[in-house]
């Protein structure tokens, strides 16, 4: 052996290379150029969305009907109330609906089902139901409920293709936290004698609540964005019904036939109501988020 | 000691009545018939559809309707090879463009960011994913096309060369456009089970391949990247579903021409856009072809699935060589990303 001459060579044979060196700093450079790329589209995003958004916002907006393709620029486009009742009506009629039937099958799939064939088949069918395009679940409701029955849209069609878009989401949600309920908090209101229906009831669901409610509100974030299931379900108007027998407006239509109506001057109008759906998302997304943090479980 | 006398008469003393035990064998069955009935609905669905459009598969054929290339509603001619292509064409597209962004986002966010920024970042991310379709359909036809279109032109030009990619005049709604969006569309889901698939890692994978002299690059490639290899594959397929069901962003941004695009930059059909634009005024022969369209759609969607689904759980798995992993196994990591995004 060599005396350890220089302990400065011996650090040499080990340092990089300048060529590996480069090499990896480029590689980083261009992972870090990556990320920041994708951040791009979000920035110019709500850029767009204030700036044209908050222009066309004002007090009449959110309190007058829309108005049909204004050919004379005089007229005026009208607002969006239609749009954010219907909004409203339909994706609160689906999730009254969604959520205590997936909650169930959750509860089922958790509590009884667990690894049988059974219950293996429905969790893979919940899957397939969750690749579902939005627009058939509109094809599968409107087979169902208009062709089946020979009448027309309806804003509780709409509501029950919405449905079908939140179930699976639900339960599988719901099934990832009501499996992180720990056994033996079962298995103690078990052995003081309480059936199974109470520890359901009384234990494993109230734990399972927050992470639940997260859950479900990112369902309903989702279902309220969707414009494609409810086109041929709810339909498109501009009059403020009320009742969910009617056709009903709705903000993601409002906005499509808006982009795709020959007028200009309705462009403003899809701002706006783009701009309100947005809020009204990123909300439940942040109350989601409060309400995830709070929990205990996960 | 009183005990000793329990076992003869203590069991029936401690079980319940008949009557007690009614709203367990309630609840029990009632959760089993509400699952059941989800199994019942969709099977019902599926075979209501196909119903629906048997008449357009036996008008042209199964074959003849995916592969013709001739859409027109006035002479009844119903090929759907123009909306299949388009889909195919947006979709990849937006694979191409999506999932090295994503991919990439994915190794900063695990690896490379000061843990200060992760949460951040991935939150930012995620917002991408709770942005309505229509609002991107109205994002991208009114300022990202109008805004782009001299490049695109410019590129155009520049490889007029290469057949379909390059030449022809560039319109505002057309394929590569829809493709970029829905490539900013399929990011967050992409990124998010990418997210998920790095973070099982073993660390001692990455301190073996640094300790032995690996740079951060080479530890990536070397150490992280194959052992996610499966779950980004997965992840990627997830966003192709996505990709291929998305339906107003691509109605509103594909130009809707019932003819094979002849170039990237021109406007094309795609299989939902169809379904979208068409199905209000549709009757009849033309109806039944929209629901045949649908069934082509679900059917592609649910291969791309299937396969996502295939991959994810094997990442999950990891190593491990037990086929039945429980009920926690990746289809929770991807009900987990799904239902975060």
């Amino acid at each position: 052996m060599s005396a350890p001459s220089g302990s400065s060579d011996l650090l040499g044979r080990f340092a990089v290379s300048p060529a590996r060196r480069r090499k990896d700093s480029l590689a980083r450079g261009s992972i870090l150029a990556a990320t920041l790329i994708a951040l791009v589209p979000l920035v110019l995003i709500i850029y767009y969305l204030l700036l044209k958004g908050l222009g066309s916002w004002s007090s009449s907006f959110f309190t007058t009907d829309p108005t049909g393709n204004t050919f004379f620029k005089s007229s005026s486009i009208g607002g969006i109330k239609s749009a954010i009742l219907g909004t409203v009506e339909i994706v609160a009629l689906a999730s009254v609906i969604a959520v205590p039937i997936g909650i169930g099958v959750a509860v089922w799939l958790v509590e009884y089902g667990r690894d049988s064939w059974f219950a293996h088949t429905v969790r893979f069918f919940v899957d397939v139901l969750t690749g579902v395009p939005s627009i058939v679940f509109g094809l599968f409701i409107y087979i169902v409920l208009i062709v089946g029955t020979g009448s027309t849209y309806a804003g509780y069609k709409g509501a029950f293709a919405l449905t079908l878009l939140m179930l699976p989401v639900v339960i599988r949600s719901a099934e990832v936290v009501l499996l992180l309920v720990p056994g033996a908090l079962r298995e103690s209101a078990l052995a003081l004698g309480a059936p199974r229906w109470r520890v359901i009831f009384s234990i494993v669901l109230p734990t399972a609540l927050p992470g639940m409610v997260t859950g479900v509100l990112l369902a309903i974030a989702r279902a309220a964005g969707e414009t494609a299931p409810l086109l041929f379900t709810a339909g498109a108007t501009l009059k403020t019904s009320f009742g969910l027998g009617s056709f009903m407006n709705s903000l993601p239509v409002q906005i499509y036939s808006d982009v795709t109506s020959p007028t200009a001057s309705v462009e403003h109008r899809a701002w706006g109501a783009a701009l309100t759906l947005v809020v009204m998302i990123l909300i439940l997304n942040l109350i989601a988020r409060v309400v995830a943090r709070r929990s205990r479980l996960a | 000691m009183e005990a000793a006398s329990i076992p003869s008469g203590g069991r029936g003393l401690l079980s319940r009545s008949p009557l007690a035990r009614l709203p367990d064998r309630a609840l029990k069955y009632g959760l089993t018939a509400l699952s059941a009935l989800i199994l019942v609905l969709i099977v019902y669905f599926f075979v209501r559809l196909v119903g629906e459009s048997s008449p357009a598969f036996s008008h042209a054929g199964l074959f003849g309707f995916t592969f013709n290339k001739d859409w027109n509603v006035n002479a009844e001619r119903f090929g759907a090879l123009p909306l299949v292509v388009g889909t195919l064409i947006t979709s990849a597209l937006a694979l191409l463009i999506g999932v090295p962004v994503a991919v990439a986002g994915a190794i900063y966010a695990t690896e490379l960011c000061p843990l200060r920024l992760r949460a951040p970042l991935t939150i930012l991310v995620e917002l991408l994913a709770a942005v309505p379709s229509v609002v991107y359909g109205l994002w991208g036809i009114f300022f990202l096309a109008p805004k782009l279109r001299g490049a695109e032109q410019w590129v155009a030009d520049r490889i007029s060369f290469i057949p379909f990619i390059g030449g022809g005049l560039v319109t505002i709604p057309n394929y590569f456009i829809t493709g970029l969006v829905l490539a900013i569309m399929i990011l967050p889901i992409v990124s998010a089970i990418s997210r998920e698939v790095m973070a099982t890692v073993p660390s001692d994978h990455k301190e073996a391949a640094l300790g032995l002299g690996a740079t951060r690059w080479e530890m990536i490639r070397m150490a992280v990247l194959p052992y996610c290899r499966s779950g980004i594959v997965g992840g990627a397929m997830l966003g192709l579903g996505r990709a291929i069901g998305e339906t107003i962003a691509v109605t509103i941004l594909i130009g809707d021409a019932p003819q094979l695009g002849s170039h990237l930059f021109g406007q094309g059909y795609s299989l939902a856009a169809v379904i979208a634009n068409e199905f209000g005024e549709a009757q009849g022969l033309h109806r039944s072809a929209l629901f045949a369209a649908g069934l082509v759609l679900f059917v592609l969607t649910l291969l791309v699935n299937g396969l996502a689904r295939f991959f994810v759980v094997r990442a999950a798995r990891g190593r491990s060589t037990t086929p039945t992993a429980g009920v926690g196994d990746g289809g929770v990591l991807v009900a987990d990303a799904v239902s975060g995004a």
